[in-house]
């Protein structure tokens, strides 16, 4: 049995893959484009204008300058990790599509790395529709924020692999909750979106960093959309790139472990 | 003349439960070739290792003389899959299942569109091909199946039960294809349960249960040299028993009925009327589906 470390094989066959999927979004485009734009007219109206009003800055920032990239980092998350969680299980599991798709010559690894491809792209796709909206309500500057789309695939490439590691090991589309809840919504509030970490203790800014891919995400977004610099910027990147090919790799070989016997 | 499928001593372990073990057999170019056997007799199994897409235990299998293990994407490129499980793209109409079934073979967008619309004239469903899969009935969905496991011109076609709960329009329809496509020297290998479609379709299967194989060759082979041409049945009364036993033929009681294999059932039925009295007698030829039972048994499986 290979361990959950060796490194898959993927030909350029994932392109396929990942094609599929995008047609299908295409021939959905409608109820896949307003979602990501009205979650940034609601984060933006309630957080940022409604709690913005008592909080005014930090920092010397505007509060709706402050959170508006955790707004993009947070859909970059969320559609990432859904298409391959509860996306990719129904694929697998009630549609039996990847069982279809192996019988041609297309191998598990091309499958799934074309639907980590695709969660990334989802994240990309996102970002892209909200961006827009945050710059007419002035709150992100160019053209430094453009990175937030670079971004968003590397970051999206993370929360995806990360998503199918839990979907390579769920029992049951029901259980797929728990990281739902235990993990996603925690990450959500407590990664430095809404307020900065270091008004946390210690010990909890430690565990966000260490073990938190949104906090990476939120602190690269927002150093492109204020735009600041800040030392971070090296753990930030190193901690994403590492975090996504060990996410990647190990989500692929749990899933050949599930699928292949 | 080496076959398109080679296998020889083929072993398939599930931790520690043999499912398919040490089969050896060779399917030839043209022919078609089936799998029979009660439920969880290793057919499927034997199926995917062929496929590629379950790596043998242990043996030797070659599919157009390559290895599954190293070569799958080659082999896969050349093979049409019917799978048990009814598993088209809910998401695509009929058409768009076979134009994206097309690009995984990287078949170009022109020549796919072609193959498409051909292959849904021959399964039938031209007027569908705008329908989206979840309108259309089992027996559209298995046609629509065929169609997208010859999109690839295989030279190999593996079916796994191609017509279950199909109705006989369907699976008529279903026969006919393939015996066209065999016409066209394509090769079949198919696993079914219904022992009248194998005598029709095969020509040669072989029996398996517990992961192995009871007996190999033609339809009528097999009823022949296991059953005999033609078989008597009986009402199962203790005269009639009593009688059979004192005129030593052998016979088998099933509920209500006796049945008697033999190969000259007018002689035997003539003593049989003149010693066994008072019990209907009928007499029909014997079928596969008689050495199925013979050699599998009644017992119900899972």
């Amino acid at each position: 049995m290979s361990s959950v470390l060796s490194i898959p094989r993927i030909s350029r066959r994932t392109g396929k893959v990942w094609r599929r999927n995008l047609d299908v979004f295409i021939k959905t485009w409608k109820v896949n484009f307003f979602p990501p734009l009205i979650e940034a007219f609601l984060y933006l109206s309630a957080i940022g204008l409604g709690i913005g009003t008592y909080v005014g800055s930090i920092n010397g920032t505007p509060y709706i300058n402050f959170i508006a990239p955790a707004v993009l980092a947070i859909s970059a998350m969320n559609s990432a990790f859904f298409e391959c969680t509860y996306g990719s299980y129904v694929r697998m599991y009630y549609q039996k599509s990847f069982d279809a798709i192996i019988a041609t010559p297309l191998s598990i690894e091309d499958v799934i790395a074309g639907e980590l491809l695709w969660g990334a792209t989802r994240a990309v796709i996102s970002v892209t529709i909200m961006l827009p909206v945050l710059v007419v309500f002035k709150v992100v500057s160019l053209p430094f924020s453009i990175l937030v789309i670079p971004l968003a695939f590397i970051g999206g490439l993370t929360f995806a692999g990360l998503a199918m590691c839990f979907t390579a090991i769920t029992p049951s589309i029901d259980t797929l909750n728990y990281p739902s809840f235990l993990l996603i919504t925690p990450m959500m509030l407590f990664s430095g979106t809404f307020f900065p970490l270091t008004i946390l203790p210690a010990v909890f800014q430690y565990i966000a960093l260490a073990i938190f891919p949104l906090t990476h995400l939120v602190s690269l977004m927002r150093m492109a959309t204020l735009p600041a610099i800040t030392s971070l910027i090296v753990l930030n990147i190193a901690w994403i790139l590492v975090a996504t090919v060990i996410f990647c790799v190990i989500s692929i070989n749990l899933m050949r472990r599930r699928l292949i016997v | 003349m080496t076959g398109i499928i080679e296998a020889d001593d083929l072993t398939k372990t599930y931790n520690d439960t043999a499912a398919v073990s040490h089969i050896r057999f060779s399917v030839l170019k043209g022919e078609i070739f089936g799998f029979l056997g009660p439920n969880g007799a290793g057919k499927t199994t034997t199926m995917r290792m062929i496929q590629c897409v379950s790596p043998r235990t242990s043996g030797t299998l070659l599919v157009f003389g390559l290895d599954p293990d190293t070569d799958p994407a080659a082999i896969k490129q050349r093979i049409g899959v019917v799978p048990q499980e009814t598993n088209l793209d809910p998401d695509f109409t009929c058409e768009g299942n076979l134009l994206t079934y097309a690009r995984y073979f990287d078949i170009p967008e022109i020549e796919a569109q072609k193959r498409a619309e051909n292959l849904l004239a021959f399964v039938s469903l031209t007027e569908k091909r705008k329908t989206s899969i979840d309108k259309l009935s089992g027996g559209m969905k298995r046609r629509l199946i065929l169609a997208r496991a010859l999109i690839n011109n295989p030279d190999l076609l593996i079916l796994d039960e191609p017509t279950i709960g199909l109705d006989p329009q369907a699976r008529h329809l279903i026969w006919e294809r393939l015996r066209l496509l065999r016409a066209q020297g394509n090769t079949i290998v198919l696993t079914t349960h219904y022992l009248d479609e194998a005598a029709r379709l095969c020509d040669r299967l072989v029996i398996m249960d517990h992961g192995t194989f009871l007996v190999e060759g033609s339809p009528a082979e097999l009823v022949r040299n296991h059953v005999g041409s033609e078989i008597i049945e009986m009402d199962n009364t203790p005269e009639v028993t009593t009688c059979l036993t004192q005129l030593g033929i052998s016979y088998e009681s099933l509920g209500e009925q006796v049945q008697i294999a033999t190969d000259s059932s007018r002689e035997l039925a003539k003593t049989l009327l003149d010693r066994c009295k008072n019990s209907r007698m009928s007499t029909r030829p014997a079928t596969l589906e008689d050495v199925f039972l013979k050699l599998t048994g009644r017992t119900l499986r899972e």
